[in-house]
């Protein structure tokens, strides 16, 4: 019985970590390469809200998904344009994005407020593992987007350290002028990060919407997008770490009805307070000008790049 | 172009995003209004979406059917997904009083003081609150008895649990939703006694993936009914994704969760609304409460509540024992809160034979016998 909870528990903070996980892949990708995208939390709103109305007109959920990544990327090619051609200011540009998504998604879903979805995704199975005790209904019988997230870690993990494009991407984010030097096109390779990261975090959004809840509703991802920024410095750049802090965080998220049913008296209030909580202490923790230097953040993050200069 | 204009352009077009998303934020539900011929403007103000599948549609399609019995009704202005806070709900009441409407429903527990707050600059325009227990000189409030539906659906929930736990995805800890939980026990208790209803509170009313985690924490509790006080059917659609079943609320859910939606209790409110308005223009109505706080508070009788139609998956005899008690209802020979009714400590708190007062149980702070859960001390 407790292992059986103990099991639901750990599965859940599995899918209520999967968003956080996407988001958190695609600000990785951007700032790997310099730029700070504040704007998350409006991309994945974008997102959920246009994965949701699409997956409900065509009745497939891979649609849905589809069209989020294209919105989130599209979002993050104005953040790519005002950041890196018009050398604006990074913090600024993504703030104005959140606010300009979140105002557009309100907008765009005012119509289907709380729509139930008829077609979320199923969840699949995985034959062999997902039939392994513990391990199989933790992590093996989730929907695809799931697997496909489980996949995406190692991919980009390997992406970022050990391929050359990676190398360029990195030597960006780290010292712009002397990828430039070299001939690496420092600003096409900024806006493909940018882009990338942003169909990635429009994927996180429709995650909520087609799949998490299964419904849209106004502001739903509830700050997750700014959990993903924390979760970046938290996951100090590095993909593999950002998949167990995303669960970390997704089981504080689970937690919290569960202690009810086992009639252990937590305030509601407080747990929904955690992740907050956290994230406000890993960003002090973690912007100590000492702490920066030692946890390795790419150098030219948050700096626009202007070859005239130098 | 030199760098200055770059910059001035990139200002610009911030600027430009900014206002666009605040001109999101802003977009007003109400529409204007161009009639030439005067007539009785009503207008509601709703907590949720009209297509929430839950409380606002279901309050939604009684301004529908008012609109279409009273041919002198223009109930067009209704104002969607306003917030309970008080600077936004006395907000969008003063708005649409300055509108000219002269009745305005208000439809959620939490307008209750801005509808007080707002009805005092009006004293031409009639308000009515649902589900409250303040009431003035032209402020009316008032409710149905859902209690008498939830206790007919406890009935088809009891007879249907296999593992003897039912869960509840409660809002808030209101006695109209502690009324609610007891009056579905108080059903599940009569055909099985064994059965035990647990209860989660999401303190929301509409939160879909709150009330999906706390309906999915429930299903790994070990419940294998799952029933709810939430507006949104997403409790249901997590019951039918565990292959269990569900009892829906405010409105047939069974759209949301065919296989797993056995029934809803559900509202009804058209005839209720017709009636009022009606009375209000004839000069007839008047907000004195009747039933201890509220000025209306109607049951099955009335047809303000009721069950939805049964799913294919609930048996003949089961039907047949609803429609029973529904009629012992009816005819007033019984009331659901009727003693003997234990707590959950096992004291004896109706006497044999006694009935419960309408004041009793509008202040409801205590579960019956069979509840699992505890009720959140208030602050």
């Amino acid at each position: 019985m407790n292992q059986d909870i103990l099991v639901a528990i750990l599965a859940t903070a599995i899918t209520a970590g999967t968003p956080i996980l996407f988001a958190a892949l695609g600000e990785i990708l951007a700032e790997r390469a310099g730029v700070l995208n504040l704007g998350v939390e409006g991309m994945m709103l974008v997102g959920a809200v246009c994965g949701f109305i699409c997956a409900l007109q065509t009745a497939n959920p891979w649609a849905g998904m589809f069209l989020a990544m294209l919105a989130g990327g599209l979002l993050a090619l104005i953040h790519a344009f005002l950041t890196v051609t018009m050398k604006a200011n990074q913090v600024v540009s993504g703030l104005a994005l959140t606010m300009f998504g979140t105002g557009l998604s309100g907008y765009l879903g005012k119509s289907y407020v709380g729509t139930a979805l008829p077609v979320p995704f199923e969840n699949y199975t995985v034959p062999v593992l997902g039939n392994i005790p513990l391990l199989g209904p933790v992590f093996f019988q989730h929907d695809p987007m799931v697997y496909i997230s489980y996949l995406l870690v190692p991919a980009l993990w390997f992406l970022i350290f050990r391929t050359k494009a990676g190398l360029h991407m990195r030597a960006v984010g780290e010292n712009p002028a002397a990828a430039d030097s070299v001939g690496v096109n420092v600003f096409l390779t900024r806006y493909i990060y940018v882009i990338a990261g942003g169909m990635l975090t429009g994927i996180g959004g429709a995650y909520l919407s087609l799949n998490y809840v299964p419904s849209w509703m106004e502001n739903m991802t509830a700050g997750r997008g700014w959990i993903a920024v924390a979760l970046v410095i938290f996951a100090t750049w590095n993909p593999v770490h950002a998949l167990w802090g995303s669960y970390l965080f997704g089981g504080i998220d689970a937690l919290g009805f569960r202690l009810q049913t086992l009639n252990v008296l937590v305030s509601p209030y407080f747990l929904k307070m955690l992740p907050y909580l956290l994230t406000i202490a890993v960003l002090i923790l973690v912007t100590r000008r000492n702490m920066v230097n030692r946890i390795g953040s790419p150098r030219a993050l948050g700096l626009p790049y202007d070859r005239e200069e130098r | 172009m030199s760098n200055k204009s770059w910059r001035l352009i990139s200002v610009f077009i911030l600027v430009l995003l900014i206002s666009l998303a605040a001109a999101g934020c802003g977009g007003g539900g109400i529409d204007e209004n161009k009639n030439e011929v005067e007539k009785l403007k009503v207008g509601f103000v709703y907590i949720g979406s009209v297509k929430d599948g839950g409380w606002s549609q279901a309050h939604d399609e009684g301004r529908q059917y008012l609109e279409k019995e009273l041919p002198y009704v223009d109930a067009s202005d209704y104002v969607e997904n306003v917030p309970e806070s008080p600077g936004d709900a006395e907000r969008v009441i003063t708005q649409l009083a300055e509108q000219g409407n002269k009745i305005i429903f208000t439809t959620s527990f939490g307008y209750m003081d801005p509808t007080i707050n707002v009805a005092k600059n009006y004293p031409d325009v009639t308000f009515l609150h649902c589900s409250g227990y303040k009431t003035a000189e032209n402020v009316g409030a008032y409710f149905g008895r859902m209690y008498q539906a939830r206790y007919l659906s406890g009935l088809v929930a009891g007879k249907a649990t296999v593992s003897n736990i039912i869960g509840y995805v409660a809002a808030m800890p209101i006695p109209e939703v502690i009324r609610g939980i007891n009056a579905f026990t108080l059903g599940v208790k009569k055909v099985n006694p064994e059965a035990k209803v647990k209860v989660v509170w999401t303190n929301t009313w509409i939160d879909p993936s709150a009330a999906k985690r706390a309906a999915e924490a429930l299903l790994d509790a070990g419940a294998d009914v799952i029933t709810q006080h939430q507006d949104s059917p997403a409790p249901q659609q997590a019951a039918q994704a565990a292959g269990k079943l569900g009892i829906g609320y405010n409105s047939d859910m069974s759209k949301a969760a065919p296989k797993a939606v056995m029934t809803s209790p559900i509202w009804n409110w058209g005839p209720y609304y017709v009636e009022t308005v009606k009375a209000i223009k004839e000069g007839t109505w008047d907000s004195t409460p009747k039933c201890a706080s509220l000025t209306y508070w109607g049951g099955l009788e009335d047809g303000v509540v009721g069950l939805a139609p049964f799913g294919p998956m609930v048996p003949d005899e089961v039907k047949q024992l609803v429609e029973q008690e529904k009629q012992r209802i009816i005819s007033g020979a019984w009331d659901v809160f009727t003693g003997p009714i234990k707590d959950q400590k096992g004291e004896v708190r109706i006497a044999d034979g006694k009935r419960m007062t309408d004041e009793e149980m509008l202040n409801m702070n205590w579960f019956v016998e069979g509840v699992e859960g505890t009720i959140p001390a208030p602050k």
